[in-house]
């Protein structure tokens, strides 16, 4: 079978045309989606946001699930050359004490948020299992859904946060190419590609209930990044058929490390993914983040984001307290939760604050 | 060619499974198995019938190109399918098994509950378990989880020769499933197993439609070229099927202002 | 000896062992399973499994089916 390439050069006219006949079909394979991340497929891309559009539509309905993050802590022994929280970074570095993340989350839910993220750097002295179960059981019964984003775990410790309430793990590969992965995870633990690509089937395999994957865009061609993410995905749904996997497409944003991008990616280029993304995964979640601005937030939408992070903060503490600790990234929509949903509202959006309620059950798991 | 099937280790040229019953005679039988070009056949156990000289059904099929499949008709419960099951491995058929628990007569229905308990049981004495069952995708994915070599989800009640009355079930199934997904019964004509395997289902299994027709033999060729169509129409990549594309505003106009 | 063949009722001779009994009857081993009083016999043991009287055995063997 001829490997899938998004190289041009290679690809005939009627491999294209092909392609694009069967975007509706929710059927499409690898080598397809391939050619529709391609430069040959670049003209068609309201061809593509047509089809990507109606199909969220009829998946998700007009719904846009609506989280926040909290950053429990900007700690960090990994030198990841593109982070703010990079451990040669040298910025204010905080741990929150669970009553600190108590605190951050109470703030969170009296805007509306049911849906909380706890996001940290990688430092097993700031951040543990142990610790986050901890935080799970005190925030949990007062939220619909909580997920990390934290370092890695095996299956072991992956249980034992489900049991204490976490029914979530987002964990990005940040990028599919080994080669670019080497060269910007220059220290610490997260420089091994294959256990962090490994931890994610862990996440599933210890029965989590939502699995978000996700690229870093700018470190690598997002042609190709895509086609890996959509690989990925694909393969978590197939290996773990209860959970449901989302993808995400951040955009690298300037921080505080001066890091030269060597991948930009531009707003047609986001757009282009987003629409092939839900073509090749219908039923994943699409998650766009505040690094982007509202205005753009707001066009790319239709295409299939069908989560968004509102009235979010990266720095830890940021939510209650006006000291700043080290942003991980400058985050472009400065819109109140409040705000978002409302603008939601207007342009025929459901925003979902609650998704559903393990709490009819007692605690989760 | 057709590319190869693969159950439990045993690769198969044919994508057509071929069920023994009803046929009016033992010969028109072996000639069906012939046209079909199948490689797997149903059969079921029965008491042999002391009084009456029984033509040995068993002296028909030549086992050398035909894998048994004996069934477990008969069976209301997973006790029953469990004993069926071993008895057949016993007299040396098979240790391939399709699991059928049908506690109902007049539609046939397999029921879950049994079905599940007695895959649980039969895949832990080292049968290679195919079960039969409604189209119920969740009960698919439990099946594979504990081990069952496929899953057979029936197109329409058996004999009813209706095609795939459940075929969006069907299509989830596919979708989800990592073990060969078998269409079972109701399949009336040689459309409906290229229907299915269109679908993109790993093969079918055809008794009535082959029996009761007046030219059985001639039958199972029909059906084997079906589920070859089907097939090939599947790996070469099908249309969309019945698209309607909508105008409306555009989408991407605010890219243009960049 | 009284003995329940496949659910009717038989007269046969005592001391008997089962591939005896199944070669008597003219059923060939070969494709045939045999439970007695609803317990499985192995095929290997045919030739050294005693029948007893009032035993119930069933004698089953592959028929056509979907």
């Amino acid at each position: 079978m001829k490997r899938p390439t998004t190289d041009t050069t290679t690809i005939q006219r009627a491999e294209l045309e092909t392609a694009l006949s069967r975007i509706s079909c929710e059927s499409l394979s690898l080598g397809e989606i391939a050619v529709l991340l391609s430069h040959s497929a670049d003209e068609h891309l309201e061809t593509l946001a047509h089809a990507a559009n109606e199909l969220t539509r009829k998946i998700f309905g007009r719904t846009v699930k609506l989280y926040a993050p909290i950053y429990i802590s900007n700690e960090c022994i990994n030198g990841c050359l593109y982070c703010g929280f990079n451990a040669s970074s040298k910025i204010a570095r905080r741990t929150l004490s669970i009553d600190e993340v108590k605190k951050e989350a109470e703030t969170l839910i009296s805007t509306g948020h049911r849906h909380l993220l706890l996001v940290s750097g990688e430092d097993p002295k700031a951040v543990t299992v142990d610790s986050l179960c901890e935080i799970a059981k005190s925030i949990r019964p007062s939220c619909a859904s909580l997920s990390v984003e934290v370092q890695p775990f095996d299956e072991s410790g992956y249980r034992k946060l489900s049991e204490a309430g976490v029914d979530g793990v987002t964990l990005y590969q940040e990028t599919y190419d080994r080669i670019s992965y080497e060269k910007f995870h220059r220290s610490g633990p997260k420089k091994f590609f294959e256990a962090r690509l490994r931890s994610v089937d862990s996440a599933g395999a210890a029965g989590m209930r939502f699995l978000g994957l996700g690229a870093l865009l700018g470190l690598f061609d997002w042609r190709q990044e895509a086609l890996s993410l959509i690989a990925h995905a694909r393969e978590m749904m197939k290996k773990h058929w209860r959970s449901f996997v989302t993808v995400s497409v951040p955009r690298i944003r300037d921080c505080s490390s001066s890091f030269k991008m060597p991948n930009p990616v531009t707003d047609r280029d986001l757009a282009h993914m987003i629409c092939v993304l839900r073509l090749a995964l219908p039923r994943c979640g699409i998650i766009l983040s505040t690094r982007e601005p509202a205005d753009l937030r707001r066009n790319l939408l239709p295409l299939g984001v069908t989560q968004m992070s509102a009235g979010s903060c990266t720095s830890p503490g940021g939510y209650t307290s006006q000291e700043k600790s080290g942003e991980q990234f400058h985050m472009e929509d400065h819109r109140k939760a409040s705000e978002v949903a409302t603008s939601l509202i207007e342009m025929g959006y459901d925003p979902i604050w609650k998704d559903w309620d393990s709490n009819l059950f007692g605690t989760n798991g | 060619m057709m590319d190869e099937l693969k159950i439990a280790g045993k690769t198969f040229s044919s994508r057509l499974l071929i069920g023994t019953g009803k046929f009016p005679s033992n010969d028109s039988m072996r000639d069906a198995i012939e046209s079909s070009g199948a490689q797997i056949a149903t059969v079921a156990l029965r008491r042999v019938d002391l009084s009456k000289e029984d033509g040995d059904i068993l002296s028909y099929i030549d086992r050398k190109k035909i894998t048994l499949l004996p069934n477990t008709s008969g069976a209301r419960d997973a006790k029953e399918a469990v004993m069926l099951a071993r008895l057949a491995r016993e007299a040396g058929l098979s240790d391939f098994v399709k699991l059928e628990v049908v506690p109902e007569p007049r539609y046939l229905m397999p029921d879950p509950i049994e079905t599940f308990k007695a895959a649980e049981i039969l895949v832990k004495e080292g049968f290679t378990v195919l079960p039969y069952i409604n189209a119920d995708p969740i009960l698919a994915k439990k099946l594979e989880e504990i081990g069952c070599a496929t899953v057979m989800p029936l197109g329409s009640p058996i004999g009813s020769n209706r095609g795939i009355k459940t075929r969006d079930a069907i299509a989830m199934i596919i979708d989800q499933s990592n073990i060969p997904v078998v269409v079972d019964a109701g399949l009336g004509a040689p459309s409906h197993a290229a229907e299915a395997m269109e679908m993109g289902a790993d093969a079918v299994l055809v008794n009535t439609a082959i029996a009761v027709a007046s030219n059985q033999s001639e039958m199972a060729r029909a059906f084997r070229l079906g589920v070859e169509a089907g097939r090939s129409a599947y790996m070469a990549g099908l249309g969309p099927q019945g698209e309607t594309a909508s105008a409306s505003s555009p989408l991407t106009g605010f890219l243009n202002r960049e | 000896m009284k003995i329940t063949l496949n659910g009717n009722e038989k007269d046969i001779s005592d001391e008997i062992v089962l591939s005896a009994l199944l070669s008597e009857i003219g059923i060939d081993e070969r494709g045939t399973a045999v439970a007695i009083n609803g317990e499985i016999v192995s095929k290997k043991t045919f030739h050294e499994k005693k029948i007893n009287a009032g035993d119930r055995i069933d004698l089953l063997r592959a028929i056509g089916g979907g």
